[in-house]
């Protein structure tokens, strides 16, 4: 009597298992795949996320909190912040105008131009600091002529931090805006022209409603870099101590003090970017999520 | 009076505006800075330019920069084509978070992904740790400079092997199992070879960017001028010359090296347009 099976659990199994769909794997195999890809985001991505917050309050949240009143920090957080505030609508109009020019128009040269636009993604950060060293250092003429005719200082300045910040991020939001407004063609404007729209109006109330989502979602990327840029702005900054030292610049400058105080500050600082980073992918994830439709371009680059 | 039309005709307004300051733009900001570099070359005459891009350190730079980036841009290969094929084809919970988790480096300063991954890997860290015993250093070593490698390119791979598997259409598949084909044989001469053009340019996009990457690999290179063993980034080296010609002639190597690989990678597009009709 033990020993006799339930039948019915018996007869309904086999059917179970002996289905496999031919276009996918066994069971084992995809399970194995999915656990590498875990273990390898998990291992190489989110650990070291993980390792900075912890770092941060490695003597506890008091030393950590501390670096918010520590007069560097606090004038690195504002110069990242005016930085990001400068650069970020610089681009902003750029993008808008670029796309506007590439999309709505049928000229020669347009793919070219809008690989023109992708260029600084090729150019290594440092080489992108260089270059403007290079051109507006002191000892370059059109430096010394800035210098000296107008007292302005661009190499190991603000602007020249700025200057370096735009160059990074110079594509993002035209990359973003560019597939997406050549997608949507110019039917729209056309017909508001025709109804005696003026081109602005045209612009405001009919192009601009149908980029708003790609245009955040290309702000928000910009931002990201911008406030996180570290190698262009190592090199153009001189790191004058609460002058042109950034968040990350002064991350580096903490890190390098060997000092237990000071590493609880280097990575105070990192987690606050790491807080944005994060902040910047849950929004980035909600709108591809939300409005999947309205970047449909943007998913394929 | 002919006048030769640059664009064709449009009834949309602002064209000369949005034309003229996009040009203005691109050229102060992106294009003139680099013609000056290149300009700036031209200050050294050939021997010495020669001789200071062939100068020993920097060569040797240069051969543990590309031989660390050629590893982590192949690993990523391996691993992003998983990733890619796990987030597209199978639904489990968390695909969600781990698609968001992929695009982490992009988001992630490199300094704040230096920093961390150097904690994590002395010695003394959580992971570093578990190295140790065995007699292996990770920071302030070529592995360490791999691994700083292989995280802020492993998202490159996988956003460009994701779409085109998202349009690749399961009827092929089927069709190849119809026929009598085994899975392990559908995989490798049905969906693969669409995808080589993808995963080669994922390939180019990484290595591309770990040739030029400074952030994460000087905190882990732990790279101290004139006194680390192991050779710093090749892009340190301009910053270390007090001769303004001679750092512009290292910079434009570096630039010409990625200006090539950009290069490649809009062959490799052409190329995957011709054969197989998609980007």
């Amino acid at each position: 009597m033990a020993d006799t099976p339930p039948a019915p659990a018996v007869s309904s199994r086999p059917e179970r298992i002996v289905f496999r769909s031919p276009v996918t794997e066994a069971r084992p195999v995809r399970l194995l795949l999915i656990g590498i890809s875990v273990a390898v985001l998990g291992l190489f991505l989110v650990l070291p996320l993980v390792s900075v917050f912890v770092q941060a309050v490695n003597l506890g949240l008091g030393p950590a909190l501390a670096t918010f009143s520590d007069p560097e920090a606090v004038s690195a957080i504002w110069l990242t912040l005016l930085v990001a505030a400068i650069a970020v609508p610089c681009n902003l109009v750029f993008g808008i105008a670029a796309a506007w020019a590439i999309a709505k128009y049928r000229f020669p040269g347009r793919t070219f131009l809008v690989s023109l636009i992708d260029l600084p993604f090729s150019v290594s950060p440092v080489v992108a600091g260089l270059v403007y060293v290079l051109l507006f250092g002191p000892f370059t003429p059109l430096g010394a002529w800035l210098l000296a005719d107008f007292g302005v200082r661009i190499i190991f300045a603000v602007p020249g931090v700025v200057m370096a910040t735009i160059f990074v991020t110079f594509p993002f939001i035209a990359r973003e805006l560019i597939p997406l407004m050549q997608d949507q063609g110019t039917g729209d404007e056309e017909a508001a022209l025709s109804l005696g729209a003026s081109g602005w109006q045209t612009f405001w109330r009919v192009t601009l409603p149908n980029v708003k989502w790609a245009l955040l979602y290309g702000v928000l990327l910009c931002n990201a870099r911008a406030m996180g840029e570290f190698g262009a702005v190592a090199v153009i900054s001189g790191k004058l101590r609460g002058e042109t030292v950034t968040v990350p610049l002064q991350i580096e400058l903490f890190y390098q003090e060997f000092r237990a105080l000071a590493q609880v500050s280097a990575f105070s600082l990192a987690a606050i970017l790491a807080g944005l980073a994060l902040v910047t992918l849950v929004i980035k994830s909600w709108l591809e999520w939300r409005y999947a439709d309205q970047l449909a371009a943007t998913r394929k680059h | 009076m002919t006048r030769l039309r640059f664009r064709e005709p449009s009834i949309i307004p602002g064209f000369r505006l949005t034309f003229g300051f996009t040009i203005l733009y691109l050229c102060l900001i992106v294009l003139i800075p680099i013609v000056g570099l290149y300009v700036k070359t031209f200050e050294l005459d050939w021997p010495r330019f020669v001789q200071i891009v062939t100068g020993p350190r920097f060569l040797a730079a240069l051969r543990l920069s590309f031989g660390a980036s050629l590893l982590a841009a192949t690993f990523n290969v391996v691993v992003g084509l998983i990733v890619a094929w796990v987030l597209v084809r199978y639904r489990f919970i968390g695909r969600r978070l781990l698609d968001a988790i992929v695009d982490l480096p992009f988001a992630l300063p490199t300094a704040v992904a230096g920093i961390a991954l150097t904690a994590l890997y002395v010695p003394s860290g959580w992971l570093g740790s578990l190295f140790s015993p065995l007699g292996v250093t990770i920071a302030y070593t070529p592995i360490g400079i791999w691994i700083a490698l292989v995280f802020i390119g492993l998202p490159f791979v996988v956003r460009t092997v994701q779409p085109v598997l998202e349009d690749f259409d399961r009827e092929v598949e089927e069709a190849a199992a119809t026929l009598g084909a085994g899975r392990r044989t559908t995989i490798l001469r049905v969906v693969l070879p669409p995808l080589i053009p993808a995963i080669l340019t994922g390939f180019a996009l990484a290595f591309a960017r770990a040739v030029g990457e400074y952030g994460s690999v000087i905190f882990i290179a732990g790279h101290i001028p004139r006194q680390t063993a192991i050779p710093p980034p090749p892009t340190v080296f301009p910053l270390e010359e007090r001769y303004y010609p001679a750092a512009a002639a290292i910079a434009a190597v570096m630039l010409t090296v990625s200006f090539l690989i950009l290069l490649l990678i809009n062959l490799i597009q052409a190329w995957s347009n011709r054969r197989f009709g998609n980007g």
